[in-house]
C-alpha cells in the first residue's frame, strides 16, 4: 500500500523523525486558510503517487496569500502522468543547504534489509546508482540484531556527508529504521534529505509502502486503506475480497490461483490478444465466488470475451462445474465465455457443463486452445 | 528416493484442531503421511480422529518423535509458531499459511539460520511438498502426482506458485512421469527454502533424473537458480516462469509477484535460464511437453 506523501509524513512524525509543519487540503479556499496558518513562505504540493511532480508544475513556492490561491487553484484537478491532483499539502518551506537521500527496503536476495544513502539526493536514485555508483553508501542490517548507533555512524560516515549533517542524520537513520520495521514497511524512502543553513537535518519528502500483510498489526492504517488510488473495476474486485489487477485489453481473465492467474494472463497475450485483467478467485472455486468475479469482469466495458481457467485440485471439477452454472444462472452475461476445466474430476466437471454450452459459452480442453478460442470469438 | 520427506517422516500439525488444519491434516493422513500429532495449548490431552493434540511441539516431539511440522496456524501467530517449531526439535518445518508480514518472514528466516542452522523452513505462503507415494504435506491433492517407479526415470519439481505447480504434476502423470518429490518454495518475498536448496538437493537424489522449475516475476532468485545450473547441475532443467505480461508495480496476486524498478522481469529470468543450459517453455503445457521430450531422451 503507496502512501500520499502527506501521509507519508504524518507515518514519519510518529517516530519522531523531523518533517516539515503542513496541513493537507482538497480546496483552493482551504489552501490559503492553512498557509495562513502555517506562515509563509509555503510550498504548494501536488499529492500524487507518481514521480515527476515537480517537472509537471506540481509542486509550486508561495510567498503570500494571493500566490498560494494561484497555484493551488492551477495545480487541484491537473493531471500529472495519469493522476489527477485531488489534494494538496500546503508545508512551510525549507532553506536548503545540501540535499541527500536515505532509505530502507528488503533485499530479497540477501534476505536482509538494505539501507541505502547519498550525498546526492533531490534526484531519482536510480540515476546515481546507474552513473555514480560509489556515491551510495550501503548497509545490510540482520533483522534480528536491528540497526545500532555504532553501525549508523560508520555508514553516514561512509556517505561522506557534510560533517555538521552528522549526528542529526544519524538519529534520523535510526528513527527511520525503527519506523521501518516497526510501522511494517516494504519501504521508506527520503529524498531529499536536507541539511539546512542552520545545521538541523530534516525530511522533505516521503515516500512510504506499507505490508498489507501486516494490517492486524496497524489497525489505524485503516485511514491509508480509505485513501487508496484504484480504477473503478479495481475498487468493486477489492470489496469483494478478490484479487484484481486492471489492464488494457478486452479478453476477461478468471483463474483460480496466483500463478495460473498470470499465466493465463500470458497466454492470452502469446495468442495475439490483450488480457483485460488478472484475477485469482483462490483454490475454492464457488458459486458465490465465481458470481463476483463474473461481475467485476462484465462491468468491465472493454471486455469482449472472458476465458474462465480452472485447475481443479482439492475443490473437484464437478464442485467447480456447478459454481459455474450456478453463477451464469445470477449474472446476466453479455459477452461469450470459454471455460477450461482440468485437474480433478475435470471429466465429471465437463459433464456438468456440456448441456449449458452454446456458441456463447464454450468449452476446451487446453489451455492454449481455450486462449485461441476467447482471442477469436473477441474479435467478432 | 526423495528429497526432504519420505514414508518415515513423522509430521505434527500446529494448528490441527482449526478447519484448514483439520481438513488437510487428515487428507495428508489419508494419502499416508505420518501424521503422528497436532498442537494446540487449549486443546492437549485431546484427539482429532485419533491423533493427538499436545500443548506444544515439544511436547509432541518428545512423546511421538515428529521429526517435521506443517503450520496452519493464522498469519498472526506464524512467528510464534515457527520458533515453537524450531524450538520443540523439528527438523523441517512446513509453513502453508499465507498472509505473513514480510518483517516477520525476514526476521525468521535469519533467526532459524543463526539459531538453529540444521531446520529447513519451507514457505511461508506454500502449498507444501509431496514425495508422491511416500508423503504428502500440505495442501497439494496427492492423486494428481504420479508415483516413481523403481528403475524408471523420475522428475523433480520446485515452484513459487501452487496451481502452476498442480498444472505441472498433472502434465507429467497425464505422460506416465513420476515424481520423486515436488516442492512448493511459494510466493512470498522471504521463503525459506529456495530454488538452490531444493536443485542442490534433487542433483544429488539419485532417482531424479532431470527438474522441472516453475518461476514467476519478481525478485532475483531464477537469476540465481540459472547460475547454479549453469555452474553445479548435471541434471537436465525445465522452466516455465509466469506474469510476461504483468505491469511493473502491480503485484500479481503473490507478495513476491511484482517487477520493480526494471527488475525481476520475467523476460529477464528466461533469458537467464536458457543461457545456463536450461529449456524454457512459453507456457506450462509447452513446459510439459519439453519435460516429456528430456526424460524419453535421457
Amino acid at each position: 500500500m503507496d502512501l500520499f506523501e502527506f501521509q507519508g509524513k504524518q507515518f514519519f512524525a510518529r517516530y519522531d523523525i523531523p518533517v516539515s509543519p503542513g496541513e493537507a487540503v482538497t480546496t483552493v479556499d482551504d489552501a490559503v486558510a492553512a498557509a495562513e496558518r502555517i506562515g509563509y513562505p509555503v510550498v504548494v504540493k501536488a499529492q500524487v503517487q507518481v514521480g515527476g511532480r515537480g517537472k509537471a508544475g506540481g509542486i509550486k513556492l508561495a510567498a503570500d496569500a494571493e500566490a498560494v490561491r494561484t497555484h493551488a487553484a492551477n495545480i487541484l484537478g491537473m493531471d500529472i502522468n495519469g493522476h489527477t491532483v485531488e489534494t494538496l499539502w500546503i508545508e512551510l518551506a525549507s532553506d536548503i543547504a545540501e540535499e541527500y537521500y536515505a532509505s530502507f527496503t528488503l533485499d530479497r536476495s540477501a534476505k536482509k534489509h538494505l539501507g541505502l544513502l547519498s550525498a546526492e539526493g533531490g534526484v531519482e536514485i536510480e540515476a546515481v546508482a546507474a552513473e555514480n555508483p560509489d556515491a551510495i553508501a550501503k548497509i545490510w542490517v540482520d533483522p534480528v540484531d536491528g540497526l545500532t548507533e555504532e553501525q549508523a555512524r560508520a555508514w553516514v560516515a561512509a556517505a561522506n556527508l557534510n560533517p555538521q549533517a552528522t549526528e542529526g542524520t544519524v538519529d534520523i537513520l535510526l528513527k527511520l529504521y525503527r519506523a521501518y520495521v516497526e510501522g511494517d514497511a516494504d519501504l521508506v524512502e527520503i529524498n531529499p534529505l536536507i541539511l539546512k543553513p542552520t545545521g538541523e537535518v530534516h525530511a522533505l519528502d516521503a515516500k512510504v509502502t506499507l505490508d498489507n500483510n501486516a494490517l492486524f498489526r496497524h489497525p489505524d492504517y485503516e485511514e491509508y486503506e480509505a485513501t487508496q488510488v484504484r480504477d473503478e473495476r479495481e475498487q468493486a474486485a477489492h470489496d469483494k475480497g478478490l484479487q484484481y489487477v486492471g489492464l488494457d485489453g478486452y479478453v476477461g481473465v478468471i483463474a483460480n490461483g496466483a500463478g495460473l492467474a498470470m499465466s493465463t494472463v500470458d497466454i492470452v497475450n502469446q495468442v495475439g490478444g490483450e488480457p483485460a485483467n488478472f484475477l485469482d478467485i483462490g483454490g475454492g472455486a464457488s458459486a458465490e465466488i465465481m458470481s463476483g468475479a463474473l461481475e467485476v469482469i462484465n462491468n468491465d466495458p472493454d471486455v469482449r470475451s472472458i476465458f474462465i481457467n480452472i485447475f481443479g485440485g482439492i475443490t473437484k471439477g464437478e464442485e467447480v462445474a456447478n459454481g459455474i452454472v450456478t453463477a451464469l444462472g445470477r449474472v446476466q452475461i453479455d459477452v461469450p465465455i470459454v471455460i477450461r476445466l482440468d485437474g480433478t474430476n475435470a471429466d465429471l466437471g465437463r459433464e456438468i457443463l456440456q448441456p449449458h454450452l452454446s456458441d456463447t459459452l464454450q468449452m476446451q480442453p487446453t489451455m492454449i486452445d481455450a486462449a485461441q478460442t476467447a482471442v477469436a470469438l473477441a474479435a467478432r | 528416493m526423495s528429497i526432504f520427506v519420505d514414508e518415515t517422516t513423522k509430521v505434527v500439525y500446529q494448528g490441527l484442531t482449526g478447519s484448514q488444519g483439520r481438513f488437510y491434516g487428515l487428507l495428508n493422513r489419508d494419502y499416508g503421511t505420518q501424521v503422528v500429532a497436532g498442537t494446540n495449548p487449549r486443546k492437549a490431552g485431546t484427539d482429532v480422529d485419533g491423533i493427538p493434540v499436545f500443548a506444544t511441539v515439544a511436547d509432541a516431539v518428545a512423546e511421538t518423535d515428529a521429526s517435521a511440522s506443517c503450520i496452519f496456524i493464522p498469519a498472526p501467530g506464524v512467528r510464534d509458531a515457527v520458533m515453537e517449531a524450531a524450538e520443540g526439535g523439528v527438523s523441517f518445518i512446513v509453513c502453508i499459511t499465507e498472509g505473513v508480514p514480510a518483517q516477520d518472514e525476514a526476521w525468521f528466516f535469519n533467526k532459524l539460520r543463526r539459531d538453529f542452522p540444521e531446520v529447513t523452513l519451507l514457505g511461508p505462503n506454500c502449498p507444501g511438498i509431496i514425495s508422491p507415494g511416500k508423503a504428502n504435506i500440505g495442501i497439494t491433492a496427492g492423486h494428481i502426482a504420479k508415483s516413481p517407479v523403481d528403475g524408471q526415470k523420475a522428475v523433480g519439481i520446485v515452484s513459487r506458485s501452487g496451481t502452476l505447480t498442480y498444472q505441472a504434476l498433472y502434465e507429467l502423470k497425464l505422460n506416465d512421469i513420476g515424481v520423486s518429490t515436488c516442492v512448493g518454495i511459494g510466493g512470498d518475498p522471504v521463503p525459506g527454502t529456495s530454488f538452490i536448496d531444493c536443485l542442490e538437493r534433487f542433483e544429488a537424489d539419485p532417482q531424479t533424473a532431470a527438474v522441472m522449475m516453475i518461476g514467476e516475476i519478481g525478485g532475483s532468485a531464477e537469476e540465481e537458480a540459472a547460475e547454479f545450473i549453469a555452474s553445479k547441475m548435471s541434471k537436465p532443467v525445465v522452466s516455465y516462469i509466469a506474469g510476461v505480461t504483468a505491469p511493473p508495480g502491480k503485484k500479481m496476486g503473490h507478495a513476491g509477484a511484482i517487477v520493480s524498478g526494471g527488475k525481476g522481469t520475467a523476460q529477464a529470468k528466461m533469458n537467464a535460464l536458457r543461457d545456463a543450459g536450461a529449456r524454457v517453455g512459453l507456457n506450462p503445457t509447452e513446459a510439459g511437453q519439453l519435460m516429456v521430450e528430456v526424460v524419453r531422451g535421457l
